[in-house]
């Protein structure tokens, strides 16, 4: 750099910055700014031409204003004179304006790219550099497409000085950052690879930053680069500190580049060539030894650059993953790290563990330093390092430590930064669910888990408990044992309430027995907490008391006593009033019968993927996750709460399900009711079906067409095929037969080997049908099959008039055969006579089982005897649409098995046969031949 | 109410810190220094919300006065406090500076504590405060248990602003009608809005408790006279001869003396006026203002490198006034590179530390004109942004009032000392100045 001389010390731009720092207040400085503006202004307007000092001053001037915050709109011109100047200090405070100043205006762009390109075809090495600097600077769309071609030449040509081919390769480097498209290596590649075999340092530490970022974009054009880059990193590892002279830093050779190096390595995978992996292999163990030995000097520079190498090295082991040697050689001086005193090694140590803990060959390297770990959580000072902590922990948690790992983290989360305890409480959830091996622990923990920091436990989490209880009958009573003790306590989260609230509505009955938690005794308890909760918590809680009636009649009056009162009756918050009118309304009038069908217990809920596990995902922040898959993580929450509400509101889904069966189902006026609806997609189960059955029938079943038969279903084991009896066989309401007199509406239901159906008669005449009987019988061997008992009806149906008919129906073995209905009435005087057969099969009594796929297919195997199994070939009639054929085997009552048959086509189902004198499992398989549309049909019965 | 009472210097250091309520930390102290004080954009609005805490603030020259509350408060009675605080300290120690403030600062918290009680601003008539708030210091014996007794009731009592027992050899009064005109007018001489806000002061020194009535020409006054008087005398006209009989007020404010329920019921002003100076009532109108003076601005663009400005004034007043301290500032644009200008009198000169040519003319008779003209050259600048071309605004003070308002009497009445109304020395002064008086080009 040429040296300084006395008169570009620019005493006028000294003063004036004084002058600007004197001013007392904001006004001033603006006064003091506009003269000086003034002054320019006139001096550069005047005619006499101004030399290069004073220009410079000036512009300089300008700059600093600019700097200070106003606007400049002058001036640029000037600034580019100055860069045809000689002086190096003139041309430096051109570019200098320029860089900071510029903007896309067409005419001095021109001339600047101008002025450039004279600098970069002059011989000057300052110059060339300057100008480099200032492209890298501006680095904008027009001066990548001026400049884009001749930079990679000045970087590759054999003249060029070191300082300006490292000036060269930095400057395309933020060309290709900004206008990718526009810079192209083709020709250059080979050439600027081989600049990782410059003499000098500098140029192949400024190239393997450019060298880094095209291969990132292109990996195979430079996959020649590993083997260089290879050789390089062995020359200055194996070198002693004091070979490389400037470049050793506090006696570590070339810290800074054998990171890019080790950077740049992790672009690939490991070498295959046998020679270069073992060079490579080589290097990193002397890294690692290198990290043994006692330092050779005491300041902090030293340690620093000789662990970034180190950390450098480990992340490369850990990208390849292939050297389990290495491997826990890097996880054991991680291990070392652990205890070190200096925070940041901490820290980069259990963040380096927590990718190892990942890989198989170290997990079990790193389990060794549990302790530790969990001391780091304990004892650490600062958050981000407790952090990395935790997320070590769960990282190497399996089933062998997982009740260690948890208690840890339970323990620690009572004195938890709140920063990080929702994640905490996440990750002990689903560590909990994930390595549970028995349910009670899991319970324990969860509602452990609720008690300790209830604030942060989402809504997720607790859900996911309902879940996994109601789903697993062996836990439910541990469970309301557990709930019941912990609500004991005198102040417990709301969530924890609501917990309680399910499960004791659910399962209270599974402790009622001991006098210490009797009926009265749990509802007492739920009710004390009721005042101090939410509104959405008490509308849970309401759900629980309705439950309890059904539960236990004995409390019937203490909790009608409850929702009479006003504050529930006259509630203004409308869901709880309503819950309240309804609640009660439905216990003083339905019968226990109803009672119980309503208020039966929760079915289980279908598997997957664990709620939490997706929450944590989102959690994680935008950062890590894709917006598709943050997408995917708002539907799942949404689905999630319309599982929760499920899970909330289910005695109000449940009554709303009463509207079907009950004999007076306008009794309660229950229809109104829309939130059913809303809530049965989201629920996407068996349940769903039945409601949209529903849902149809309401409307249609006096009106509308019965919806289409389709007869590709599975053709039930009659003997003849009755088109009205047929496609009853899938479904329980519809229409059973029609006329221009009379219709035949159906509603039915099973349970177990009992079934219970009602017919309603419409006439549809305006004249009123006399004599009105019917007839239920048994033909046959069916009598001792099947007991059925029907009620009589009124023998006299007005003009356009309904009755209903009740038919109890109890299943005593198989039978193959329908029952008979016969109607007789008299219309206008003349006698009607009418037969019909019941729909009535042996799928109606169904009960859908699941069972893993290895399960059923050894049973299925199993059943290998003839008589034991029924096959049959049919040709579908309709297109086959898998919704439909999934509908319509769910509608036959067994469970589908999805994921069990190894071809995704086939559809599987299980169920058992209730009859009072057996009970038959028997499995499906329904196995649709696109090309032939023939569909086979296995059936096993046991 | 206010929780606490901040004056800060010009760099942002605290002289003054009073906090009234818990509820205000040291730390609001800090945030509007850093929030406003400090601020990288310049803080317009006069009250801050931070941290849900408000800042009321007003600048005396380099002065910083905030008002601090973490409540809802009524910001005009928080504004109203602060103006009445700056008066009192300026009745104390003069023009309100670092330098005085700091020498001043026991004299301030004294009047701190006396003028705000638990945040609740307290009496601050400046007459009442000086005799108990003395500046030279109070000799315990000297004061007796009378005098004492006699300022506590006077303080309580029903007139708060007047002591008893003032006693002056002449009873003169000084009335002061000062006015300040506020015109924006387009370049073809088209009025866009002008009012006028003006203020009556008064300086009295009369013996006794007198009371006054003061009179003017309000339009509802005069015509309620020209219905119960003779009906076919409306010209008589006692008033000045400006041929304006009376004046449309918009609205007005008075002193705490006068007795608003004899201004409701009967629209006279009536008072007990305090000793010493004090501003009796505020006004505002807006119909039938006196314009004194007239711009006629005439901007050409001679390419783009130049600019030729002419700007007439033309006084509109009786050739027998005298206009003084007047001054006509023509913005410039802002790639000025140099001026040229020619005036016929008073002198004008380019400050380009302000981007405007000023022109100043001592005095100037009404029924004049005088005329001004420039050359500005320019700069050209890529910048494609047109030059916004800010008003021509203008500043002086003439001896009459714009509003039109006239004095018709005021009388003294004090039925307890032997002296009339006619042994009393008024004074009448009228000042009209220019507000923001601005014409377009």
């Amino acid at each position: 750099m040429p040296a300084v001389s006395k008169g570009d010390g620019m005493r006028g731009l000294a003063v004036f910055i004084s002058d600007i720092r004197n001013c007392k207040s904001k006004e001033a400085e603006i006064k003091r700014i506009n003269k000086e503006l003034a002054n320019i202004r006139s001096k550069f307007k005047g005619d006499k031409a101004l030399d290069g000092y004073s220009k410079k001053k000036y512009v300089c001037k300008l700059l600093f204003i600019f700097l200070l915050g106003h606007d400049i709109d002058f001036g640029h011109m000037e600034a580019v004179n100055l860069l045809s100047s000689n002086k190096y200090t003139e041309k430096q405070i051109g570019y200098l304006f320029i860089s900071v100043l510029v903007n896309s205006n067409s005419e001095l762009i021109r001339l600047i790219n101008n002025a450039i390109k004279n600098d970069l075809s002059s011989r000057n090495p300052t110059f060339m550099c300057l100008a480099l600097h200032c492209i890298a600077n501006v680095g904008s769309r027009e001066m990548a497409e001026a400049f884009a071609g001749e930079i990679p030449r000045i970087l590759v040509a054999g003249d060029t000085m070191d300082s300006v081919k490292q000036s060269a390769a930095l400057c395309l480097l933020r060309l290709y950052k900004t206008s990718p498209d526009l810079v192209l290596m083709g020709e250059w590649t080979s050439r600027v690879v081989h600049l990782l075999n410059d003499q000098h340092m500098g140029v192949v530490t400024a190239a393997i930053s450019l060298i880094t970022c095209l291969s990132q974009k292109n990996p195979d054009e430079f996959k020649t680069c590993v083997s260089l880059a290879v050789s390089r990193l062995s020359r200055i590892v194996s070198s002693a500190s004091t070979d490389l002279q400037d470049y050793t830093y506090y006696f570590v050779p070339a810290p800074w580049l054998s990171c890019k190096l080790l950077r740049l390595l992790q672009c690939y995978p490991p070498p295959e060539d046998g020679a270069v992996k073992g060079r490579l292999v080589e290097c990193l163990e002397t890294i690692l030894n290198k990290a043994q030995e006692p330092p050779k000097s005491k300041k902090v520079q030293h340690s620093n650059a000789k662990n970034a190498i180190l950390f450098e090295a480990i992340s490369l082991i850990i990208h390849y993953d292939s050297e389990p040697n290495l491997l826990v050689r890097a996880c054991n001086q991680l291990g070392q790290f652990l205890q070190h005193r200096e925070t940041n090694l901490r820290y980069l140590a259990l963040e380096s563990m927590c990718t190892l803990a990942s890989s198989e060959f170290s997990h079990e390297a790193v389990k060794t330093h549990i302790e530790t770990v969990i001391n780091a959580l304990k004892t650490e000072r600062d958050v981000s390092v407790r952090q990395r902590a935790a997320d070590l922990l769960y990282a190497m948690c399996d089933r062998s430590n997982a009740k260690q790992i948890v208690a840890e983290m339970l323990s620690y989360l009572e004195t938890a930064d709140y920063s990080i305890r929702e994640e905490m409480v996440l990750k002990v959830a689903i560590l909990a669910e994930k390595y549970a091996v028995d349910y009670s622990w899991y319970v324990d923990t969860i509602l452990n888990l609720i008690r300790i920091a209830g604030d942060y436990v989402s809504e997720e989490v607790w859900y996911r408990v309902i879940q996994i209880v109601i789903n697993r009958d062996d836990v439910q009573g541990y469970a309301a044992k557990t709930v019941f003790e912990a609500l004991q306590a005198p102040a417990c989260h709301e969530n924890m309430v609501k917990v309680g609230g399910y499960i004791l509505g659910e399962f209270g009955n599974l402790i009622a027995g001991d006098p210490r938690s009797s009926p009265l005794v749990q509802f007492n308890l739920l009710h004390s907490k009721f005042h101090l909760c939410s509104v959405p918590t008490r509308a849970l809680l309401l759900s629980a008391y309705i439950k309890f009636i059904n539960l236990f009649p004995e409390t019937k009056s203490t909790i009608q006593e409850v929702l009479r009162s006003d504050s529930q009756i006259r509630n203004s918050d409308v869901e709880l009033q309503q819950r309240a009118v309804e609640y009660l309304k439905l216990s003083s009038i339905a019968s226990t019968d109803v009672l119980a069908t309503v208020l039966e217990e929760m079915p289980p809920f279908p598997e997957r993927e664990s709620s939490i596990l997706a929450k944590l995902k989102k959690k994680k922040g935008p950062g890590a996750v894709s917006v598709n898959e943050l997408e995917e993580g708002k539907r799942e929450g949404g689905e999630l709460n319309g599982g929760g509400e499920r899970g909330g509101d289910n005695s109000a889904i449940a009554t709303s399900n009463a509207s079907t069966p009950s004999p007076s189902a306008d009794l309660l006026g229950l229809r109104a009711g829309p939130p059913v609806t809303a809530a049965a997609p989201s629920a996407g189960s068996l349940l769903v079906d039945v409601f949209s059955e529903a849902g149809v029938n309401d409307d249609g079943f006096l009106s509308s067409a019965p919806p289409s038969v389709v007869s590709e279903d599975p053709a039930p084991p009659l003997p003849e095929s009755n088109e009205l009896l047929n496609k009853f066989v899938c479904k329980n309401n519809g229409v059973l037969f029609e006329n221009q007199l009379l219709q035949i509406g159906i509603k039915s239901e099973y349970r177990q080997n009992l079934g219970r159906m009602y017919l309603f008669y419409g006439n549809k005449t305006s004249v009123q049908f006399v004599t009105f009987s019917t007839t239920v019988t048994c033909p046959g061997e069916l009598q001792s099959q099947l007991n059925v008992q029907s009620k009589p009806v009124e023998p006299l149906i007005e003009g356009g008039a309904q009755v209903q008919q009740v038919i109890n129906i109890e299943c005593l073995t198989d039978f193959s055969d329908a029952p008979l209905l016969n109607i007789k009435f008299r219309y206008g005087g003349a006698l009607q006579n009418l037969t019909l057969k019941l729909p009535v099969t042996i799928n109606k009594f169904f009960q859908p089982t699941e069972m893993a796929s290895h399960d059923f297919f050894q049973r299925w195997k199993q059943l290998s005897l003839p008589q034991q199994e029924a096959q049959k070939i049919f040709k579908a009639n309709h297109a086959m649409d898998t919704e439909v054929l999934k509908a319509k085997l769910l509608g036959l009552g067994m469970a589908l098995l999805e994921n069990v048959d190894p071809n995704p086509e086939n559809f599987v189902c299980a169920g058992v046969i209730q009859t009072k004198a057996q009970q038959v499992g028997s499995l499906l398989r329904l196995e649709p031949k696109r090309a032939s549309s023939d569909v086979p049909i296995n059936r096993a019965q046991q | 109410m206010i929780g606490g009472l901040f004056i800060y210097n010009h760099k942002g250091e605290v002289l003054i810190s009073r906090v009234y309520r818990d509820d205000i930390g040291r730390n609001a102290v800090d945030a509007f220094r850093v929030n406003v004080i400090h601020a990288r954009q310049q803080v317009r609005s006069p009250v801050t919300n931070i941290a849900r805490t408000s800042f009321f603030h007003v600048k005396r020259s380099n002065i910083w006065l905030a008002a601090v509350t973490k409540q809802n408060v009524n910001a005009a009675m928080v504004f109203e406090f602060l103006y009445k605080m700056c008066d009192v300290m300026a009745a104390y120690f003069g023009k309100i500076s670092e330098e005085n403030i700091k020498n001043n600062f026991v004299l301030i918290y004294e009047l701190l504590d006396e003028i705000l009680d638990f945040g609740y601003p307290q009496n601050s008539e400046t007459g009442a405060l000086k005799t108990f708030i003395t500046q030279q210091g109070i000799k315990g014996q000297h004061q007796t248990k009378e005098e004492q007794s006699q300022i506590t009731s006077q303080v309580t009592g029903q007139i708060g602003w007047r002591r008893e027992g003032i006693k002056y050899r002449r009873n003169e009064l000084f009335l002061d009608v000062l006015e300040s005109v506020n015109l924006l007018m387009s370049p073809q001489g088209q009025v866009l809005s002008a009012h006028v806000s003006g203020r009556v002061v008064m300086k009295s020194y009369l013996s006794g408790m007198p009371e006054c009535k003061f009179g003017m020409n309000d339009k509802i006054v005069i015509d309620k006279q020209g219905k119960g008087g003779t009906t076919d005398d409306p010209g008589k006209s006692e008033l000045g001869g400006s041929g304006k009989q009376s004046i449309a007020i918009d609205d007005c404010t008075f002193h705490q003396c006068v007795r608003l329920s004899k201004f409701d019921s009967e629209r006279s002003i009536s008072f007990i006026p305090p000793d010493g100076e004090y501003e009796l009532m505020r006004y505002r109108t807006t119909k039938d203002i006196i314009l004194p003076f007239r711009v006629i601005p005439l901007v050409r663009e001679v390419g783009r490198t130049k600019l030729e400005v002419k700007v007439v004034i033309k006084s509109n007043f009786k050739p027998s006034l005298l206009a003084q301290k007047i001054e006509v500032r023509i913005p410039t644009p802002l790639n000025t590179s140099g001026v040229q200008v020619i005036c016929m009198k008073g002198k004008a000169k380019y400050k380009a530390s302000e981007n405007a040519i000023v022109w100043k003319i001592k005095r100037m008779a009404g029924m004049k004109e005088s005329q001004i003209s420039a050359e500005i050259e320019l700069l050209p600048t890529n910048d494609k942004k047109k030059w916004a071309r800010p008003p021509i605004s203008m500043n002086f003070e003439v001896p009459f009032a714009p509003s039109g308002l006239k004095v018709r009497y005021l009388k003294v009445f004090e039925s307890k000392l032997n002296y009339s109304d006619h042994d009393v020395i008024k004074w009448v002064r009228y000042i009209g100045r220019s507000g923001i008086y601005e014409t377009r080009c």
